[in-house]
């Protein structure tokens, strides 16, 4: 019988991103014994790679800005599909949980009057994004990080969950690896907290790192928590696109922000002709009028540019499959036409280093090449609004892993304060719930054990490279279930899938136990394809086009279905997926999410 | 495009040594990939720790023809392909497997640093130009290559009487913060060890974010030390008017421009 160290912890904490850390916070403030489970090192989770910024209605540079203006915009960008509830939650909260990052010792960007500076960003009517030049999600975990260590974290670091555990239908606990040396790890915990992040490794072409396997979806789904929306998924407009070896790598929306444009290979700025019925009147028509904006003008529009990341996506696929794309199959993101060389040094450093270093190409004189990359993963676990509670007791899910707030599409910085508002929710009541159950949670031996010999088949097992068969899951994913899906393709993958999961469950990992990144990928596999799964079922059942989700065979948007969420289950080990209406807005905030954008910006 | 010959260390902490590798290149391709590429068809046990491979999580630090590096950030193309090119883990940090090192005394170190203090009711209100230099320590990603190139560290293994160049950053971006009120000045005399620091410069020289470690943090550090200290003025009216924080506009130190 394979030997495990046992934890026991009030509330477990799944992931050390932004959101892991911030309930992880949340939860140590309210007293309860808190563990926390990192795959990587602190400090490294995928949230150090958010750039732009962090959005909240701080009125620092426009005083018109309100929490119900970016209430109005959010539920723009997602289609309308997002639940209401958490966007007002969101929004409310938002400038606060940002407020209190500076107290920790957080150092934003600063306005001339020395308060915290914001910049424009897609979708959003005025510029929110409190920054810190292009390296805002470093500065946030940096913070996180330093603030729950002051409080005395518990990290288990380089660890990775291999199932939940549960008792009584309750989730009680954990088991996993400590990565480094192969060891088992028993938690048992009254509360688990999900904050595992996104599903970006099931694409080819993404911007997220490898820790993005999606295991939160899968973790949650295997004891039977809800998934909903799974069939949106953003790619981002701007990744790189050559060389070939860091094809993904994000090129952040700060550079349209700060004035960068887009342009086809003629020269043309495309997205003028690329605006959509619901944004028309709210964006520039003219070059000279997004020239003015630029320069300060309050009474010019925005320039399209910045239009949602969606919008933009698919006007450049447009682009290249019309033949006017860039060498390399993408468009041209200008900025050294538009700015300085120092002030684009200034803003946007890290962007001129990665292309410096990586592309041999200074932004600062020539015009960038990018296109669409996987980013952003807007369903996940359905929670309740207000507490982030699953449909599984003591089951609580937070940040990238949980749905709801995005809709169908997110709005660029609209991630790091999710993170944070819903982060500190799930934390505090995930405590409260922690608290009102009584003596240590309890898990069954058996089926820690069972899970534990599961786990280690790949050592024993002759079967295929773990690294070939990820490799085969995320052609498939990228050619049938990527930026654009039509019906033939889908029906294919789901049965590529079907036939690679036996394959996947029987890989192969030769070597010892001690840091074996390819039994690692062996067991990542097998979640992968759980999550892969439930995103094809969910992009088959939406017979419509509407944010993230693109359909060639349904291409616009349709009514129907903007009042329906899809939501998947899992019965006897098989996943279905059913139609649900999305709950009811009140009539108030409704006036408010449809109002019309009139004074503001001058134009009608 | 060409085949490259890799020389890579595989083993743990009771020893190992290089293996050879061929690697087929792409361009634009870097050292990262070509480890990705071995890992995927020749070895797929050899460890490497890794995350964003965009150069934002300072995960893969390794030491590549003898250079600390990130592995991410560093192309074929820059190397000299006609020999052989090694790939060592870091040398000032126990080996878990390969490339992967024990990092965790990191950690411990991190914890000992009296964390931000701001003064009860603080207006927060901070200039620009009195917070870029806070915000350039801040650019720090941890990659711990300037601890792995300390002199201190490497050399001499004084890990229990040194933070090393990465925490001296932490620190100055602390005491230099306009808001802070802590004094950490006993620490870095003490605990810290500043004065072992003897302002070589190495750590500056492998930092991928490019920090000015040694003129920026280190140096105005080490002043602010001997002015509290071993400056018999200073002490002396220390003494008839007690001690107190210095004012934000003595922050900067000797500035170097970025």
């Amino acid at each position: 019988m394979e030997s495990y160290q046992t934890y026991d912890y009030d509330v477990l904490v799944v992931g050390a991103g932004g959101s892991g850390l911030r309930a992880a916070i949340a939860a140590m403030e309210k007293g309860a014994k808190v563990g926390v489970v990192s795959k990587s090192l602190l400090g490294k989770a995928h949230t150090v790679m958010a750039e732009g910024g962090v959005a909240a209605a701080l009125r620092n540079v426009r005083s018109e800005d309100s929490w119900q203006v970016h209430f109005r915009d959010t539920l723009k960008g997602g289609g309308m599909l997002n639940n209401w509830k958490m966007v007002q939650n969101y929004t409310q909260e938002a400038p606060d949980r940002v407020l209190e990052l500076e107290q920790w010792g957080a150092v934003f960007d600063r306005t001339p009057d020395g308060r915290i500076n914001q910049r424009n960003f897609g979708g959003h009517t005025y510029p929110r994004l409190a920054h810190v030049g292009d390296r805002t999600g470093l500065e946030m975990i940096r913070t996180l990080q330093d603030h729950a260590v002051k409080l005395g974290l518990n990290v288990h670091m380089e660890t990775t969950l291999y199932r939940l555990l549960t008792n009584g239908g309750a989730v009680t606990g954990a088991v996993g690896f400590h990565r480094n040396t192969g060891q088992f790890l028993v938690f048992r915990a009254k509360a688990v907290i999900l904050a595992t992040g996104g599903l970006g490794k099931l694409y080819q072409i993404t911007s997220n790192s490898w820790e993005c396997t999606g295991d939160g979806f899968a973790l949650a789904s295997l004891v039977g928590a809800e998934l909903i929306d799974m069939e949106f998924i953003q790619f981002h407009p701007t990744g790189m696109i050559w060389p070939t070896g860091v094809m993904g790598i994000l090129v952040t929306e700060g550079v349209r922000g700060e004035g960068g444009v887009l342009k086809n290979a003629e020269g043309k700025r495309f997205m003028f002709d690329n605006v959509p019925d619901r944004y028309k009147g709210e964006f520039a028509e003219t070059e000279e009028e997004a020239d003015r904006w630029l320069n300060g003008d309050r009474n010019a529009r925005r320039p399209p540019e910045l239009l949602t990341r969606d919008v933009v996506a698919r006007a450049i696929r447009k682009e290249v499959n019309e033949g006017r794309g860039s060498p390399h199959g993408g468009a041209f993101l200008d900025i050294a036409s538009r700015r300085s060389p120092e002030y684009i040094k200034k803003k946007l450093p890290s962007m001129y280093h990665q292309f410096m270093q990586l592309a041999n190409l200074d932004i600062t004189k020539e015009p960038m090449e990018v296109g669409p990359t996987c980013h952003y993963m807007m369903g996940g676990v359905r929670v309740d609004p207000d507490t982030q509670r699953t449909n599984i007791p003591g089951l609580y899910a937070a940040g990238e892993v949980a749905a709801g707030l995005h809709g169908a599409n997110r709005l660029g910085g609209n991630s790091l304060s999710d993170l944070l508002v819903f982060g500190r929710r799930a934390g505090l009541s995930a405590a409260e719930y922690a608290a009102s159950q009584s003596g240590t949670a309890k898990v069954d031996e058996a089926q820690v054990n069972a899970l534990i010999d599961e786990a280690l088949e790949p050592f024993t097992s002759a079967g295929e490279n773990p690294f070939a068969l990820m490799q085969e899951l995320r052609t498939g994913m990228q050619k049938n279930a990527g930026i654009m899906r039509v019906e033939e393709e889908l029906a294919t993958e789901l049965e590529l899938l079907k036939a690679l999961k036996p394959r996947i469950w029987k890989a192969g990992a030769p070597g010892g136990r001690e840091y074996n990144p390819g039994w690692h990928t062996a067991l990542d596999l097998r979640l992968m394809v759980e999550v892969a799964e439930a995103v094809v079922l969910a992009a088959r059942a939406r017979k419509e086009s509407r944010g993230g989700h693109a359909r060639l065979d349904f291409p616009d948007p349709d009514p129907t279905f903007a009042k329906l969420n899809h939501i998947i289950r899992r019965k006897d080990g098989a996943l279905s997926v059913a139609a649900e209406p999305l709950p009811e807005m009140p009539a108030d905030l409704k006036a408010i999410a449809e109002a019309k954008l009139v004074t503001a910006q001058g134009g009608s | 495009m060409a085949t490259v010959q890799f020389k890579v260390f595989r083993g743990d902490k009771s020893g190992g040594a290089l293996q050879d590798y061929p690697v087929e290149a792409q361009e634009g391709m870097v050292v990262l990939d070509a480890i990705h590429q071995i890992q995927a068809t020749q070895a797929p046990d050899l460890a490497c720790r890794w995350n964003c491979k965009a150069g934002k999580c300072g995960s893969c630090g390794a030491e590549v023809n003898g250079k600390p590096k990130l592995m991410c950030m560093t192309r074929l193309d820059e190397l000299d392909t006609s020999q052989p090119v090694t790939v060592r883990p870091m040398r000032t940090f126990p080996v878990i497997r390969d490339l992967a090192t024990d990092v965790s005394w990191n950690y411990e170190v991190n914890k000992r640093i009296t964390p931000f203090s701001p003064a009860p009711n603080t207006d927060w209100r901070m200039q620009q130009e009195d917070v870029d230099r806070v915000q350039e320590f801040r650019k720090c990603i941890e990659c711990f290559l300037c601890q792995n190139v300390c002199h201190v560290l490497r050399e001499h293994d004084e890990k229990t009487g040194f933070i090393g160049p990465r925490f001296l950053v932490r620190v100055a971006s602390l005491e230099m913060h306009p808001l802070d009120t802590a004094n950490r000045l006993p620490m870095l005399k003490d605990a810290g060890g500043i004065g072992y620091c003897n302002i070589t410069k190495c750590c500056t020289e492998v930092c991928p974010e490019h920090i000015h470690i040694t003129d920026n943090a280190i140096i105005p550090l080490k002043e602010r030390v001997v002015d509290e200290y071993y400056d018999p003025v200073l002490s002396f009216f220390r003494r008839l008017f007690g001690t107190k924080k210095r004012p934000v506009s003595d922050a900067g130190g000797q500035a170097a421009d970025d």
